[in-house]
């Protein structure tokens, strides 16, 4: 590509909204939506005398993620607060983890383009969400119900060089906390939210460029498509000897461009010092251990194991890992029916074609793994032909009926009767005389018309394999 | 029958065995306050549900139902603690008119106890003084003689309860403002160790260092506030979890076998005569008691003040970021304008809103916490905290009480100080190590100067052991000369 | 040292409105308290961990359960300014 004299620098960090009941530091609830400042107490809105008290799932969930992404979690870690004035901010200052946070040093892997990347996780500290502010010309309206939701800020080296791998990577992050189940992952609405830093440098060099940062990518696709502009136009800054200058932008998805949001020229001073309204956070070995006995297995290591475990291609692997409960309904499928490659076609096929035209989650569908499992065993045991087994899942997920009982009440039981099907083939090749001679003439295509005429007289349930036999037979002589 | 002599727990016996009804004793509390607190300016708001929220301790009462300990009993709080309903300013303009929805721990506790919340005292704005005079309300006057300040920041609580405006009060102090108040005014007051009571529904001054106290005319009637105000609290993580001891039944002045420890850096030249003089006495009391007195040495103590107001100012420039008049308080007037910008929205707002003291501090704390001053004031007056609380720590292996001056003087007359914030400041020279260490202290009446004002002794324990003070504050009680407890002019 | 112009910053930071006089007077004054305050530096504390709160316990943490502590609809009614159940403030841009 035309820049391949420049190479680009990007790291992420990552705000995941842990999916909590209460917020992080009050009784309020943390869902989404509410009506105007529903959700909010003392704490939340920032009234004088009220004070702050940790959600011990929300430190829980914290502890998990980081484990997830290797990192180091520090036995004793430190609130702090971040001071600016906002309106959306009620205190003044927002509680965050400083110096001392409670993740650090870990890394997560994932497959890009059949290669193996690593990205460090230099940290992972909790904090809480500010409010919303409604912009409207003349005046802003400030609502708190965000105000105090608990949030896993995960803030990754600058190991990425290519737009690709940094939207590989939060695709990755994604996977591994909806694995965890500590949050939706759903950028859209914001519960998880994606800022990028971006620099550019003459390859070779190791000094690393200004950077810029772009905040609240909502999509994957728009990760990728903003930090490619901004990349286009740091190279094209220094080509052109402008200077690239410390900012922050944002992206406009319409345009396809970024633009400037703030200049980071006036440095913020936040005054970070150690929250004095709550003790250290202490943690002790045992529960750290507890908490990592109880992991799941995580995506990677579980693709993996298809491809050993049950011979997958990685292609496949990789497609059914890509979310917890279609892994689990896989491995379900694949263990009722005993034939693993079956499992992950039909499920990678048939099956995510329906859930995903009817927006259902694996565990939901109409089609349960166990029936699944049995209709590929009764193409296995030659019951039903693969061509009758799609019309028998139609059906399936039409009736969510088993699938023995639609085979016997459609009769759809396969024809494996020598003798009555070599009747048929006589039928059709004295039907089409001038097509046999076709064929014996060197038309050797013309077999699969024979074969299409002799499933169409037997509505698909003669077995395909005994047609080819005894069709290749008949023309013989 | 003059009820503002009668000792707060006498006074809830009477309300619990139905002799006295705390409608009676409610009325003649509001009654005395309207004819003293013109003169005093003790209270900023009097509660006008006492009598109603009193009538509800009697129809107990008269069901037979338990009414509390502190049955019928008002209670003078600091208006620094917020009450549901009840207008609660912390003395500045910000919160002119601020009525907090819900009621700080304290006071829930209290009124769990049948306590009345009579009415709410004056302070030094957000509790930021040493006299009372940086009120928004205007200064307090010192009830023994009132061209001298009360003292400060509970400066209210302590002339409400000198001045008999109320059997028992409720102060906070951050760096000495329950006990240089309550030996300003002659009366007893109870900074407890850190965690033992509950800042929930406190308006923060500096969160590492503020706990609420009681405030009483006697040993006994501290140790029973205490007792109903103390405790775990599930929404102040920083309260801690241990038991509270029934202390008021255990008072007794033995003190044989005790070590009182005197710190040498407590008693230099700085100190006044009188001063000198009536620690002298009380330390003579002690021994007659039976007390051991052991010179004892803390040498970071004298850096106390340094490192309180580095860390003060610093907390407090972040507790004061919230008054921003979007949510609730003062708001500047930009009506008129067209256009306002933030940043000039927020300036305004707080430049106005916040009296000099309180800026004065906020600029102080901003400056410790910003880029480049960080370690050279915050972080190493937090390190010098440690080393401090550690020679503490040290000092109670040899001794089991230190006493020391509450402060270098007796009250000082009004406006007499605000112009020199270095000897505003020297104030807290013995108060803020308490603070700083988290451990116990108390102030006790232990005599009077020439002039006939009040002054009183601090004593300072080591963590959680309130038992302790409360035993020596009741010997000195029982042993020293008796002298009139309320001052003769109310 | 806080001098008038490193007050006008600090002000600044702190969204402080201040006029000319205080400007004046709390950098005199500040100066002054700071002064004396300095006398901390000559304190080795090489390696001394910062104490922030004194009692160091470990911190009490809370069940995740939603609960109302206060009817929000009174946590809105002392603002200045609303527009429904909004805070309104001046346009953030």
């Amino acid at each position: 590509m035309f820049f391949n004299a420049y190479e680009a620098v990007i790291g992420l960090e990552i705000h995941v909204q842990l999916q909590t009941k209460s917020k992080m530091f009050c009784s309020d609830s943390a869902a989404f939506g509410g009506s105007d400042n529903e959700h909010t107490c003392p704490v939340c809105a920032g009234l004088p005398g009220a004070l702050p008290v940790v959600n011990e799932r929300a430190l829980e969930y914290s502890v998990k993620t980081g484990l997830a992404l290797n990192c180091r979690i520090n036995p004793r870690s430190v609130f702090s607060r971040k001071q600016y004035f906002y309106p959306d901010l009620p205190k003044g200052y927002q509680i965050s983890q400083y110096d001392k946070p409670l993740c650090e040093n870990g890394h997560v892997e994932f497959f890009l383009d059949g290669h193996r990347k690593r990205v460090s996780i230099v940290r992972a500290h909790m904090e809480e969400d500010a409010g919303k502010s409604l912009h409207h010309g003349e005046y802003t309206l400030i609502d708190l119900n965000r105000a105090g939701v608990p949030l896993l800020e995960i803030v990754s080296g600058p190991d990425m060089r290519t737009p690709a791998e940094a939207a590989e990577y939060a695709r990755t992050i994604r996977r591994i906390v909806r694995y965890l189940g500590v949050c939706d992952g759903n950028l859209e609405e914001g519960s998880m939210r994606c800022d990028c830093n971006v620099s550019v440098r003459k390859r070779g060099e190791s000094r690393l460029g200004t950077k810029v940062e772009i905040k609240n990518l909502n999509s994957f696709r728009f990760i990728e498509k903003a930090i490619e502009y901004e990349i286009i136009r740091q190279i094209d800054c220094l080509e052109s000897g402008d200077p690239i200058h410390q900012e922050t932008r944002l992206y406009d998805p319409d345009k396809n461009r970024t633009f400037m949001m703030r200049s980071k020229e006036e440095v913020q001073d936040y005054r970070y010092f150690p929250e004095p309204d709550l003790l250290a956070v202490e943690l002790d070995a045992e529960w750290i251990q507890k908490v990592k006995q109880n992991l799941p297995e995580l995506p990677l290591a579980r693709a993996e194991r298809f491809m050993n475990e049950y011979k997958l291609p990685a292609y496949d692997a990789f497609i059914l890992t890509q979310e917890r409960d279609l892994a689990d309904y896989f491995e379900e499928v694949a263990h009722a029916c005993g034939n693993p490659k079956s499992a992950s076609n039909w499920v990678m096929t048939e099956f995510m074609r329906e859930l995903n035209e009817a927006k259902k989650e694996p565990f939901d569908a109409p089609v349960s793994a166990k029936s699944l499992g049995k209709l590929i065993e009764l193409i296995d045991k030659g019951t039903i032909s693969g061509r009758i087994a799609k019309s028998v899942f139609a059906e399936m997920w039409q009736t969510a009926k088993e699938p023995e009982t639609i085979v016997k009440e459609k009769g759809l039981v396969q024809v494996t009767d020598t003798a009555a099907i070599a009747k048929i083939i006589d039928d059709v090749l004295t039907a089409n005389p001038s097509a046999v001679t076709e064929y014996k003439s060197g038309k050797e295509k013309l077999f699969g018309f024979f074969v299409g005429q002799v499933m169409k007289a037997t509505k698909g349930q003669a077995s395909p394999a005994v047609v080819n036999d005894l069709l290749k037979e008949k023309l013989k002589s | 029958m003059d009820l503002h002599n009668v000792s707060m727990s006498d006074l809830a016996n009477a309300v619990r065995s139905n002799k006295v009804s705390a409608a009676e004793v409610t009325k003649y509390f509001l009654d005395r306050i309207a004819a003293l607190n013109p003169v005093l300016n003790a209270f900023i708001t009097v509660n006008p549900h006492a009598l109603s929220e009193a009538a509800e301790v009697d129809a107990k009462v008269a069901r037979g139902d338990d009414p509390g300990p502190l049955a019928g009993v008002p209670v003078a709080v600091k208006d620094l603690l917020c009450t549901d309903g009840l207008r609660t300013t912390a003395a500045s303009k910000m919160l002119e008119n601020f009525v907090p929805p819900y009621s700080a721990t304290v006071v829930r506790r209290l009124q769990g106890a049948g306590a009345i919340i009579i009415g709410k005292t004056n302070l030094d704005e957000f509790a930021m003084g040493s006299s009372n005079e940086t009120s928004a309300f205007g200064p307090v006057r010192n009830p023994w003689n009132p061209e001298y300040v009360p003292g400060g920041s509970s400066g209210g609580s302590a002339a409400a309860l000198a001045a008999g405006l109320a059997p028992a009060a409720i102060g906070t102090d951050t760096g000495g403002s329950i006990r240089q108040p309550a030996s300003f005014c002659g009366v007893y007051g109870l900074k407890p160790t850190y965690g033992r009571v509950s800042r929930y529904g406190m308006i923060a001054y500096a969160s590492s260092l503020d706990q609420a106290g009681p405030m009483a005319r006697s040993t006994e009637d501290c140790a029973r506030l205490l007792e109903v105000i103390a405790g775990h609290c599930r929404f102040d993580s920083t309260t801690a979890k241990v038991d509270v001891p029934k202390w008021s039944s255990d008072l007794n002045g033995e003190l044989k076998g005790l070590k009182v420890g005197l710190p040498k850096e407590c008693f230099t030249s700085e100190v006044e005569e009188d001063v000198e003089r009536v620690t002298q006495n009380a330390i003579e009391a002690l021994k007659k008691r039976g007390a051991e007195i052991v010179e004892v040495s803390i040498p970071l103590s004298k850096h106390a003040v340094s490192v309180y107001y580095l860390i003060a100012t610093s907390e407090a420039s972040s507790n004061l970021a919230r008054y921003d008049g979007i949510r609730y308080g003062y708001r500047a007037d930009f009506r008129g304008r067209t256009s306002v910008d933030l940043e000039e929205f927020y300036s305004r707002t707080r430049g106005e809103g916040f009296g000099h003291e309180v800026k004065r501090r906020i600029m102080l704390g901003t400056y410790a916490l910003s880029a480049g001053y960080y370690d050279a004031y915050y972080r190493k007056a937090s390190q010098v905290r440690r080393l401090l609380r550690d020679q503490f720590l040290k000092v109670f292996e040899q001794c089991d009480v230190l006493l020391t001056p509450v402060a270098t003087s007796p009250a000082f007359k009004l406006n007499s100080r605000l112009m020199d914030p270095i000897a505003m400041v020297m104030n807290d020279v013995f108060t803020t190590s308490a603070n700083l260490a988290g451990i116990p202290a108390m102030s006790c009446p232990a005599g009077f100067s020439r002039d006939g004002l009040p002054i009183g002794v601090q004593l300072m324990a080591k963590h959680f052991d309130e038992a302790r003070l409360f035993q020596v504050s009741f010997a000195l009680e029982e042993t020293l000369e008796r002298e009139e407890r309320v001052p003769h002019v109310f | 040292m806080l001098d008038k112009e490193t007050a006008v910053k600090v002000a600044r930071l702190a969204r402080l409105k201040l006029d000319d006089s205080e400007l004046e007077n709390y950098s005199k004054v500040l100066s002054a308290v700071l002064e004396h305050f300095n006398q901390i530096s000559e304190i080795p504390t090489d390696g001394v961990e910062p104490l922030v709160t004194p009692t160091e316990m470990p911190v009490s943490v809370r069940e995740d359960v939603v609960e109302k502590s206060v009817d929000s609809s009174r946590i809105v009614e002392a603002a200045p300014e609303m527009t429904g159940r909004l805070f309104k403030v001046p346009p953030v841009v």
